[in-house]
């Protein structure tokens, strides 16, 4: 087994585990430790570390978990990710979760975070409100007092201060793991071959439950490791993926998207990883640097607001200029609100820079992986066939 | 003995009134260019029409004129034509069919062609799609906009970073560009009037729907809900006509109650009150009288319904205040009904079902809306649980005729009163069931 295989088998392993024995034995491992489980697109995980607390991504239940109990909790036209989630917590496979947090994404999720208090009492949860005004005396203001809430939060679930050193500490760790988590995005747009996108996944999923000391670890070995493996090289066409921010597709579809002849350049998968453009400053107070990053030095995406009709879009203009991408793919959940309401218009945008795109929708469960293959299939040949890019 | 309403339905001078004053706001909205007053686009929930009104702008709610063609049976039309754009079959109807007007020429529910709006007030009260609707808006306007981020009341309340995060946007955001695009200076004194006047008519508006805590009720607190709320949760909340209206409505009603007449319907009175129920969720627009029809037909009256809170929750105390009056927007913006989590939720119907005495609670779930509909399921155990009445559920959707299905819909109508009925069988002794 090549050295990148078994990093990937290792993360497959912590993918596949739906009883999330990692988190479990973390736990474990050092008496009254906590585990605070997040929902996407977005938590500060350096709060929670600062706290001594483990993060942990719960991003539904995936094509392997067979739900009974979530779709009596949900009508037929909302997504699938709060019912696997309810069906992860009604079945006891999150019963070690002491805390949970549901960010400002969409209306499902925010009012799952009222089903959780209600059906799972003794869970700490809350509902993680993030500013849409951009300004550093307004929601700027109201971000560092929101902070300072989960902060109190997150003090009285761990039964310990958390300081401003820690979180200063947290900080550093996490800008780290971004660091790298850049890197290996960045790898994978020079030499997409060397990192297939199925793989990148995997090894970002494990972000996810590992705690951010390991992954960083699990993220410099597979660098190291990719870099000196060979492997061929097709001439597939290169897209960046966007819309599937929150309930995650198939790993299938991923495979499936690369065998049908794409190369995945960048994509919007776990935007938590690298949510942050460059380092949150260490030194000052801590919570106005991660509330100032959020406000102007974070991702874009569509659960956010974009208060400049002209920087509509832009982001993704630029992610396939950087990423030297010949097309997008708009892959969104069924159902998913912020992601299918924003698509027309990022493909105005898209056309009005002559970038070709397909779009097609899934569920995280989604078996049936011929169409995508075909659709996929069909965007790649004709991005080699007829695109002058 | 049928429990069917009996004879022609009259127009009270209470519906008369709310007619002359929205034919009288489009005639606003018709003519705003020409008269060089400015328009704003704004929604219900959490909307800031006191301050509008403080900047002489005329108001356009795109939801309401997505009802209004709703009702028409214009917006299937429309919702096709925003679908052949792109968009997918899967979001709220409600944008589609404001996309697919605007795509067809943007004539208003009156015929005539709506002005484009000068300024789009975004204020983004207990609906995520709202922010999404308006920047799609934004992007076919090319308009300003201005953002009023509202904060979701996870832990069930309106914290105080929360009001302070409202009133600084308020006072440093909104009220700027209301002033830029409307050559108006702000004048709070102005705004403290508006908001007495308001107070004014809420006062009369909770009176009116709680006198359906009467037996039996002189109102349907659901179908003729809405047209109860029309004024207060649109473009008249603080006029004097508005204040009018419900000094007039709350007379009827009155008078109503004196007379132990049951609520009015389109055709007639409902002369035996059957079946007392909360209803939880919008209702269907496009088959609106139908849908009605099926409830009145069986004697079956809504006495309480949370639709009528989407615009504000005035029967749990709040009041505009003129003495703190951006606070009172904030505080205004925060509490409304979608706004509020689901235990406060929940915790809003079990208080409906015990307070109005009604046989059970039903939920008329939207296809389209998820602010209302995600967790609906777990509300009507929840409310079974805690009041031991029984819950149904029906599917709708709010103005897309294809997801009105009236055979299914009667069908369970007609199986959820059958249960109440065998429930009041069951918990009565049998000497009073025999009564």
């Amino acid at each position: 087994m090549t050295r990148t295989a078994e990093i990937i088998s290792r993360c497959q392993d912590l993918f596949d585990d739906l009883h999330f024995a990692y988190a479990r034995e973390w736990k474990a491992a050092v008496p009254g430790r906590k585990v605070v489980g997040f929902m996407p697109f977005y938590v500060p995980r350096e709060l929670i570390h600062a706290a001594g607390a483990l993060p942990l991504g719960i991003l539904g239940g995936g094509d392997q978990l067979e739900v009974i109990h979530g779709d009596a909790y949900y009508q037929s036209y909302i997504c699938r990710i709060p019912r696997s989630t309810i069906e992860l917590g009604v079945g006891g496979r999150l019963d070690f979760v002491d805390g949970m947090l549901f960010p400002s994404i969409c209306d499902v999720i925010r009012n799952l975070s009222g089903m959780w208090k209600i059906m799972f009492p003794k869970v700490k949860s809350r509902y993680f409100d993030v500013p849409q005004n951009y300004r550093d005396d307004i929601g700027g203001e109201f971000y560092v007092n929101e902070l300072n809430e989960l902060r109190e939060m997150l003090a009285e679930l761990c039964g310990r201060e958390v300081r401003d050193d820690a979180i200063r500490a947290s900080i550093a760790l996490y800008n780290e793991n971004r660091r790298l988590v850049r890197e290996v995005y960045a790898f994978r747009a020079r030499q997409p071959w060397k990192a297939p996108s199925s793989e990148v996944y995997l090894l970002m999923r494990a972000g996810m439950i590992l705690a951010v000391e390991e992954h960083s670890r699990l993220l410099r070995e597979y660098l190291e490791a990719a870099t000196s493996e060979e492997r061929p090289r097709r001439d597939n066409s290169r897209v960046v993926v966007t819309g599937a921010f929150c309930e995650q597709p198939p790993l299938n579809l991923i495979k499936s998207t690369e065998l049908s002849g794409c190369y995945i350049v960048d994509d919007d998968f776990m935007l938590v990883n690298r949510w942050e453009n460059s380092d949150v400053p260490v030194e000052g107070d801590p919570l106005r640097n991660l509330a100032l990053a959020y406000l102007h030095n974070s991702a874009s995406t569509s659960a956010k607001y974009e208060p400049d009709q002209a920087q509509k879009g832009a982001y993704l203009v630029e992610a396939v200029k950087r990423t030297r991408a010949e097309g997008v793919i708009f892959a969104a959940p069924s159902f998913c609100d912020p992601a299918l309401l924003e698509r027309p218009m990022l493909q105005h945008v898209l056309a009005a820079h002559d970038i070709p795109y397909i779009a097609f929708k899934y569920a995280e469960n989604s078996g049936q992986m011929q169409p995508i293959r075909e659709q996929a299939g069909t965007f790649a040949d004709s991005i080699k066939l007829w695109s002058e890019r | 003995m049928s429990a069917a309403p009996v004879g022609e339905a009259i127009k009270d001078r209470s519906m008369l009134k709310q007619k002359e004053m929205i034919a009288e706001n489009y005639e606003l909205l018709a003519t705003a260019k020409e008269a060089g007053r400015k328009v704003a686009s704004t929604f219900v929930p959490g909307n800031l029409n006191e301050l509008i009104m403080c900047f002489d702008v005329v108001n356009n709610l795109p939801e309401i004129n997505a009802i209004q063609n709703g009702m028409r049976k214009k917006s299937g039309a429309y919702i096709m034509e925003a679908e052949k754009r792109g968009h997918s079959e899967d979001v709220c109807t409600y944008v589609k069919a404001d996309l697919g007007m605007l795509a067809k020429g943007n004539l208003g529910p009156d015929g005539r062609p709506l002005p484009d709006p000068d300024l789009l007030l975004l204020s983004y009260t207990g609906c995520f799609t709202f922010m999404k609707w308006f920047e799609l808006l934004r992007e076919q306007y090319k308009c300003e906009t201005a953002m009023l981020h509202v904060p979701y009341e996870g832990e069930g309340h309106a914290s105080k970073n929360m009001v302070d995060y409202v009133v600084k946007q308020l006072k440093e955001e909104v009220i700027p560009k209301l002033e830029r695009v409307s050559g108006v200076k702000f004048d709070i004194d102005r705004l403290r009037q508006y908001l007495k006047e308001s107070a004014k008519a809420e006062e009369d508006f909770v009176w009116v729907l709680e006198s359906a805590k009467t037996k039996p009720s002189p109102i349907d607190a659901y179908f003729g809900g809405v047209y109860y709320i029309g004024p207060i949760f649109t473009s008249f909340r603080g006029t004097e006509d508005a204040s009018e209206y419900y000094q007039l409505l709350r007379a009827e009603i009155e008078e109503r109650i004196q007379q132990r007449l049951g609520p009015v319907t389109p055709d007639g009175e409902v002369h035996e009150e059957r079946y007392r129920l909360v209803v939880e969720g919008p209702p269907n627009w496009t088959s609106f009288r139908d849908f009605w029809k099926m409830f009145y037909d069986d004697g079956a009256v809504v006495v309480a319904s949370t639709y009528t809170k989407v615009g504000g929750v005035y029967d749990l105390g709040f009041r505009h205040d003129p003495d703190h009056p951006l606070e009172s927007l904030a505080q205004y913006c925060l509490g409304c009904y979608t706004n509020r989590n689901l235990p406060a939720r929940i915790g809003l119907l079990e208080k409906y079902v015990n307070e109005y005495e009604a046989d059970g609670l039903l939920i008329n779930s939207i296809k389209s809306c998820n602010s209302f509909s995600a967790g609906q399921l777990l509300m009507l155990r929840e409310i079974e649980r805690r009041t031991g009445k029984p819950a149904a559920f029906i599917e709708t959707d709010l103005v897309d005729p294809r997801y009105f299905s009236p055979a299914n819909v009667r069908n369970r109508l007609e199986s959820y009163f059958q249960m109440i009925e065998q429930k009041r069988r069951g918990t009565k002794p049998p000497a009073a069931a025999a009564e």
